[in-house]
């Protein structure tokens, strides 16, 4: 035990200065213009880290080039796509989502506080499921798929609205049994490899697992868009992709398993600016 | 009665003998994680041993291990030591134990068990997703954890 920590400990000093010296200890900044909080003090609920890293400070130099200005972005092609579907009507009470809301700059400020729960059902909630809740109920539309390539456009529109804002997902009060839900999740060594989240995310971040350069998993970044898929990657997808690499039968995304463990990695990175759309590898 | 008592038994040992390998669910780790006896009877092959090491849908141990002997094959990890030298550090008891579950040798190691088919939380059909279909089996078969250990303990630092 004592070992462990004091070999974390040291991965957490030696690593990424060394590593990442130069630009990476450096915050990002985005279109010369918008810094990001992208490295500070952990929220005072984070027992085992003392400094919270966005992903972005573990990738190349060539995909942390990509996120840095607007136009390099290939997100932002699917941003645009959902500036046209915000405007576009859809659904049987022949509605766009301009006719109620004025303009998706209305949403600043909501991605920093999502996952947050809905005071009316009691459930918690997590940007698709108010998106498909105007699609379903006021609309009259099809819900759209949580990964698709619609919602993840919408909902990485909507976050832009955010971006540069700390993420503050609360975490007391109604969200208390869901975040603990969460934070029991990320603790469990799931699987045939009996992996936890923390046992990457937090015992290793900074070392190298074959090919892949382990970050603290957060997702302020969400949705990113993954140069090897070359597409919108959904928050609940990656949780998915994790577990699964743990020889684990996964949960299913929009499952209320993995709303509890966005809410509870959300809360990890309480404090890092919201980034969307990143880029990842 | 004592008679037939001993046939028994001697035929009891006679199948062990024989049957060629101990099942995960039978396996006897000494206090400190060792395995004392051959999970096979049969010496590994160590040309396959290192084959497992690196091969991903194997034992896929240099994900977290780097192995200098190992350094055609790309992409070695730092999750876990560096592995030249273990045949020094370790017997061969204590690396079969290692292999075969190395939480019986550090408890709580992020270290996977490659011989254990029960005691998981929500495994899937290897790297599907999904729930398993048929009985889990161990990632490593008995002979393949032999075959292991003894490339392992060809890692010596002269
Ligand atoms: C018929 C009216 C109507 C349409 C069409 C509509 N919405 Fe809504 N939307 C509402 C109302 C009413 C609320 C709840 C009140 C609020 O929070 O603004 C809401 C809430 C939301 C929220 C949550 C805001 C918050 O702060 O919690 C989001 C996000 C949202 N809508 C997105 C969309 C998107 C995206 C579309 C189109 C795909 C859309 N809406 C279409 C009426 C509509
Ligand atoms: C076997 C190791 C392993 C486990 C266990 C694991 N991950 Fe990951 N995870 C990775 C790797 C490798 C990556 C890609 C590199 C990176 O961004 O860290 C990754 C990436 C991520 C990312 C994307 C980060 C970014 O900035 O793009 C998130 C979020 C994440 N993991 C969350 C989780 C959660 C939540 C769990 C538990 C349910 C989990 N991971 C379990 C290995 C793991
Ligand atoms: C997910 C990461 C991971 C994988 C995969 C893994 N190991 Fe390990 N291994 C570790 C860690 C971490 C330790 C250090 C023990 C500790 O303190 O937790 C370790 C320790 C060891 C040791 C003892 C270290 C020493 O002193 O030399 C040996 C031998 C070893 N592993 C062999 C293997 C073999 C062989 C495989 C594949 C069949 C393997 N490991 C797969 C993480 C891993």
């Amino acid at each position: 035990m004592n070992t462990k920590a004091i070999t974390a400990i040291a991965a957490i000093l030696v690593f990424p200065v060394a590593a990442m010296a130069g630009p990476d200890e450096e915050n990002l900044v985005i279109n010369d213009e918008l810094e990001m909080t992208s490295v500070t003090e952990a929220p005072a609920h984070l027992e085992n880290l003392d400094t919270i890293y966005s992903g972005w400070h573990f990738r190349t130099d060539e995909t942390q080039a990509l996120q840095i200005d607007d136009f390099d972005n290939p997100a932002m092609i699917f941003v645009d796509q959902a500036v046209d579907l915000f405007e576009t009507v859809d659904g049987a009470a022949g509605e766009s989502c301009a006719s109620c809301h004025d303009g998706v700059e209305s949403f600043k400020g909501l991605q920093a506080s999502m996952p947050k729960v809905d005071a009316e059902s009691g459930k918690l909630v997590v940007m698709e499921d108010l998106i498909n809740k105007c699609r379903t109920d006021r609309m009259e539309a099809d819900a759209w798929k949580w990964s698709g390539g619609d919602m993840q456009g919408m909902v990485a529109l909507i976050g832009l609205q955010s971006r540069g804002l700390p993420m503050n997902v609360a975490i007391d009060g109604d969200a208390a049994p869901f975040w603990e839900q969460g934070k029991e999740m990320y603790y469990t060594r799931y699987g045939q490899l009996e992996l936890s989240c923390a046992n990457c995310h937090e015992e290793n971040w900074g070392n190298m697992i074959r090919a892949d350069h382990l970050s603290q998993g957060m997702i302020n970044g969400f949705p990113t868009y993954r140069l090897k898929q070359a597409k919108l990657i959904s928050r609940h997808n990656r949780f998915r992709g994790c577990i699964r690499d743990t020889r684990a039968e996964t949960f299913a995304e929009g499952s209320d398993e993995f709303r509890a463990l966005e809410l509870y990695v959300a809360s990890r990175g309480n404090g890092l600016s919201v980034e969307t759309p990143a880029v990842r590898q | 009665m004592q008679l037939r008592l001993l046939t028994l038994v001697c035929v009891t040992t006679g199948v062990a003998a024989f049957a060629a390998e101990t099942d995960p669910k039978d396996v006897t780790y000494d206090d400190y994680g060792a395995i004392e006896v051959s999970l096979t009877g049969v010496t590994g092959d160590a040309a396959n041993g290192a084959l497992i090491v690196g091969d991903k849908s194997k034992g896929n141990c240099v994900a977290c291990h780097a192995v200098s002997n190992l350094a055609d094959i790309p992409f070695h990890g730092e999750v876990g030591p560096m592995l030249d030298g273990a045949g020094d550090r370790w017997t061969e008891a204590e690396l079969r134990g290692l292999v075969a579950n190395a939480k019986m040798t550090f408890e709580g190691t992020v270290m996977p068990a490659f011989y254990k088919d029960d005691g998981y939380i929500r495994p899937g059909d290897a790297y599907t997703g999904k729930a398993p279909t048929a009985p889990l089996t161990s990632i490593l078969t008995a002979q393949e954890i032999e075959d292991v250990v003894v490339f392992l303990a060809t890692l010596k630092e002269e």
